[in-house]
């Protein structure tokens, strides 16, 4: 077996036995976090293997025959963003599994939990990996029945609501782009691997309005889990109610699938019709951006006001997919993966917030520098992260984006901006308003970041500054995909 | 003017005569045999050991008969693969469902009425109870529907097709009727289905009499061949009926309304069996219908299937949504998923005829599955016996919690209803809306699509109902599973097949493509 298939197969099955053998719940955690370390090994070792010289290449590549009558395959390989991509999911996954830690809950109930996070794990590996759309398809579509049960059955007073709500969007785009998915069966090259992302790529349409009519529909999906503004609602509804540890998976890397899908599917195999609909596109980006940050500033409860700061980035990246420039194409690429570490963090303070005192509203807080200084003077260090101070990777990121947009699109990278101004608003609010000013009664008991805490947290933080101060750590591993997708959108463009 | 008796070539019959044998000789047993005990065990063993002798006839024939087809009686039966392979599924639908017909809880009763004839509430009746009486008619009426349907998906004659229409729908009729609970509600349905589907016979027989007066024949091979412009609209209109009927029996809106009736008031493994395989069995006979006639027209009559199509998706999910009880639930998804079916027919792609015998075997299993699980919720009479099954949507709450396997093998089956990726369902439904975008109906795909993301919706209600719901506590009547052997065991086997149908289609998509070819009897003449 390659090596893909097992960093598959190893969470998949390691999830199926946790939710079905009773006599391992008792130790479903220990189960979890070996199985989740087990995968981190394996996906350092890709790293290790992975010829960076050739990130544009797909490597680790293995195609089978998985459903030959519909031109189905079994096809993986990564190239570097999606192995980026893959490394972000294998670090933040034990990371939450270690803050869950000590959630108060029956064996069999956690055994749940987890064994749902492993799959989830396997899904997200899996959706990276997959080179056939059929494949990709079908994971994007079947990882929501344990996000669905992860959201429905831990979590707040409001998750069986959050959890449908979460669904029916989903399905909704995911049906959407079915048809689009068989529609794409018949203007390819048919046979029994026709749905191979290298057999999709560069297909001549006999009408653009065809083409535009598949990009929509892969695009909707693809904009409804990233997510952009108007269809982003399901993801405040779900972040206030689920698990910190599901939120982390679900914002800082499930929701990278929506940007991921749009870089690699909609524009790879669509270039035409992307940039038809990029001006547009690009507008509704911009709005996101800004629209995300102006409503987070209004929020009181802090896993609402992290939800909308994230909205506000998913529209950044999204600016700088379809600015269709190498630098902002990177930088959007590069934003991925420190949105995810950045708003990964701040959830999982914000979930040890929550743990002590029960509650996510700011109101609530307040003077908690003096009570606790190490746990203010974390959350600060990653606040400022999210808010793109220099020297982190989310400002590396960020400013590549922008200007790289600004060769594209001046007004649109401008506006961009704004949002940047915005979020040191809203972080620097919420920050201000729960650890500083006079200490409430309540809070005086506040106990400090435990061990196992700062374990969590503190590789995240060092991960940003390193990858702020040296960003070419990352960015070799996106140079060559972004330039390879940039010259197919040009060529369509000729 | 003389009569020649026609050849029959016997061979290609053998598994349909085995099954209709056996329901004979069932019928004989009931008048014969006087332990009710003894008689039970015998035809059920009878029963299951007919169909599966008749599975293994079928992949003889399968093998025999090859690709090309065999002519069994003129023009009128000709076997092909595609006929085998709803053979198949029928036999396999009966399988499940007899099996349940034998399933008994831990109190020793079955779903069915100990006496049929006693009026419901009599004091006959509880004599009847009281002696242990039990209707094992029921194995025999089986065998005589599942016999029937097997011809049904194989004649190519209209007249030929209304006998076997009315051959497996007899036996259908009081199979509803025997429930052993809430007697009236199983009547009524019975009544209603009887009424209603006497309709659509007739509408069909007259259907097929208008063609005859237009084309003078009623054999499909004939009417293939055949042009009569001056009596089109005669053949248009006769074809029109008789396409009318079939949809009767395929449940679509708007000739649906029998459907939440019965499938509420037949016991649920007649349900389960009914659900499944007359589904199979219509949509087989509509399916040989459209691609030996009714493409030639398709100008004329797509707008009947696209109406169709659009009005039971909607209708159905919609209606669906406001139910409250399960099995009516389910009902309304089977209206909904009439019309998935139909719009694999829009434009007659050739790939629809692999595509629907493989939807309606996962649509099968996972409905035969469903209606397992259900007759193992009851509520609980005061001294703790099994009562009646517990229907109610709200009496589901929190089964997840207590009874992870059995909730979670539904949540499977409504998963696969739904259509999400890794379940039989999902690969069904791909391959039906694959042929209809083919043939350039997408916008009937995407109107489905979009009613599949509500119809989501109240699949996944139940599940929210059983893992995320707490259960009252004062519950009056108590809801409890009382696991019985059959029933688990048909579940389990459902929900492998669900599994393994949606991770790893390609054996059985590669059969199901192999009888993916309608040929066309040649014409025998002298004869």
């Amino acid at each position: 077996m390659d090596i893909l298939t097992i960093l598959i197969a190893v969470p998949a099955v390691a999830g199926v036995v946790l939710l079905t053998v009773r006599p391992l719940r008792a130790y479903a955690r220990q189960f979890a976090l070996g199985v989740a370390a087990i995968e981190l090994i394996l996906a350092v070792g890709m790293l290790m293997a992975f010829d960076r010289s050739a990130a544009g290449t797909i490597q680790f590549s293995q195609i089978d025959s998985w459903i030959p009558q519909i031109g189905a395959s079994w096809a993986v390989g990564v190239n570097g963003i999606g192995l980026s991509l893959i490394m972000l999911a294998v670090v933040l996954t034990p990371l939450t599994m270690l803050a869950g830690w000590n959630e108060d809950e029956s064996e069999s109930r956690r055994a749940q939990y987890y064994g749902l996070m492993l799959l989830t794990l396997a899904f997200t590996v899996g959706i990276f990996a997959a080179r056939d759309v059929f494949l990709f398809y079908v994971l994007f579509e079947a990882m929501l029945v344990p996000l669905y049960f992860l959201i429905g059955s831990f979590g707040g007073e409001q998750r069986r609501y959050a959890a449908v709500k979460f669904l029916i969007y989903a399905l909704l785009g995911g049906l959407i782009m079915l048809v689009a998915v068989i529609a794409l069966y018949f203007a390819g090259p048919g046979g029994e691997q026709a749905f191979l992302t290298a057999n999709l790529t560069g297909l001549t349409y006999d009408a653009p309005w065809i083409e535009n009519l598949l990009f929509l529909g892969f695009f909707i999906a693809f904009a409804i889990k990233a997510p952009i503004v108007p269809v982003h609602t399901w993801l405040p509804s779900v972040v206030e109610t689920a698990r910190a540890g599901t939120t982390v998976l679900l914002v800082a890397v499930l929701d990278k699938v929506g940007i991921f899908g749009m870089l690699t599917l909609v524009v790879t195999l669509f270039p035409g019709a992307s940039t038809r609909a990029a001006p547009v596109i690009i507008v509704f980006a911009v709005f996101t951006a800004i629209y995300g940050a102006l409503v987070a500033i209004g929020q009181d409860n802090m896993y609402r006001l992290v939800g909308f700061a994230s909205v506000s980035h998913s529209g950044v990246m999204v600016l700088g997919i379809f600015a269709f420039t190498r630098t902002a194409i990177e930088g959007a690429t590069f934003y991925m993966l420190s949105s995810g570490l950045s708003a990964g963090a701040l959830f999982l303070l914000i979930g040890f917030l929550v743990k002590r005192h029960g509650t996510a509203s700011v109101r609530v807080y307040g003077g908690l520098q003096r009570v606790v200084p190490v746990f203010a003077g974390t959350f600060l260090i990653v606040g400022l992260t999210a808010l793109a101070l220099p020297g982190t990777s989310p400002f590396a990121s960020e400013i590549m984006v922008l200007i790289g947009s600004y060769e594209a699109t001046r007004w649109g990278a401008i506006v961009a901006t704004l949002s940047v101004i915005l979020a040191a608003l809203y972080v620097l609010l919420m920050y201000q308003k729960v650890f500083t000013g006079p200490t409430p009664q309540a809070m005086e008991p506040t106990t400090e970041l435990s061990l196992m805490e700062r374990v969590v947290i503190w590789p995240l933080i060092a991960a940003m500054l390193v990858l702020g101060f040296v960003p070419a750590l990352a960015v070799d591993y996106f140079k060559d995909p972004s330039a390879a997708i940039v010259v197919s959108v040009e060529e369509a463009g000729l | 003017m003389t009569y020649n008796v026609p050849e029959i070539a016997w061979a290609p019959l053998v598994p349909i005569i085995v099954v209709l044998v056996a329901g004979a000789v069932g019928v004989l047993l009931e008048a014969f045999m006087r332990n009710v005990a003894l008689r039970r065990v015998v035809q059920l063993q009878l029963s299951v050991a007919t169909l599966v002798l008749a599975l293994f006839a079928i992949v003889w024939q399968w093998v025999a008969i090859g690709g090309d087809g065999v002519v069994v009686l003129r023009s009128m039966i000709y076997l092909d693969r595609q006929a085998l392979a709803w053979q198949f599924l029928l036999v396999v639908f009966a399988i499940g469902g007899v099996l349940l017909f034998a399933d008994r809880n831990r109190e020793g009763e079955d779903a069915f009425t100990p006496l049929a004839s006693v009026a419901p509430g009599s004091p006959d009746e509880t004599v009847a109870r009281a002696k242990g009486l039990a209707v094992t008619e029921a194995f025999p009426l089986a065998m005589l529907a599942t016999g029937g349907m097997m011809l049904f998906a194989s004649v190519n004659d209209l007249l030929f097709l209304f006998v076997a229409l009315e051959l497996f729908s007899l036996p259908l009729y009081i199979l509803v009727a025997l429930s052993r609970r809430r007697r009236l509600l199983s009547q009524e349905a019975s009544l209603k289905y009887f009424l209603l589907g006497a309709f659509s016979s007739a509408i069909f027989l007259f259907g097929a009499a208008l063609v005859y007066g237009a084309a003078e024949t009623t054999g499909m091979r004939e009417l293939l061949g055949l042009y009569v412009p001056e009596r089109q609209t005669l053949l248009l209109l006769g074809l029109f009926m008789v396409v009318v009927g079939l949809l009767f029996k395929i449940g679509a809106v708007p000739f649906h309304f029998w459907v939440p009736d019965a499938y509420q008031g037949a016991p649920s493994p007649v349900t389960a069996f009914m659900a499944a395989a007359t589904k199979a069995a219509a949509v087989a006979a509509l399916a040989r219908l459209s691609y030996l006639v009714l493409f030639r027209f398709a100008w004329e009559l797509d707008w009947v299937i696209w109406t169709v199509a659009i009005a039971s998706v909607i209708f159905g999910t919609v209606l669906a949504i406001v139910q409250t009880d399960v099995k009516r639930m389910l009902a309304y998804s089977s209206v909904a998923h009439a019309g998935f079916i139909l719009v694999g027919f829009a434009g007659f792609s050739p790939l629809a005829l692999s595509a629907l015998p493989f939807y309606l075997l996962t649509y099968g299993v996972a409905t035969l599955g469903a209606f397992a699980v259900i007759t193992q919720v009851r509520e609980l009479t005061p001294d703790g016996a099994a009562g009646a099954e517990a229907t109610r949507l709200g009496q589901w709450a929190g089964l997840g919690k207590r009874h992870p396997v059995l909730a979670g093998l539904m949540s499977l089956f409504l998963l696969s209803f739904a259509g999400i990726p890794l379940t039989a369902g999902f690969v069904g439904k791909f391959v039906v809306f694959r042929a209809a975008v083919e043939q350039g109906a997408w916008p009937l795909v995407v109107v489905a699509v979009l009613a599949s993301a509500a119809a989501a919706f109240f699949y996944l209600r139940l599940v929210v109902l059983m893992y995320f719901t707490d259960a009252p506590d004062d519950a009056s009547p108590r809801v409890e599973v009382r696991p019985t052997g059959i029933g688990r065991g048909v579940a389990i086997a459902a929900g492998v097949i669900v599994l393994v149908l949606g991770v790893l289609p390609a054996g059985a998509l590669n059969l199901a493509d192999e009888a993916g070819v309608l040929l066309s009897p040649p014409v025998v003449t002298g004869g």
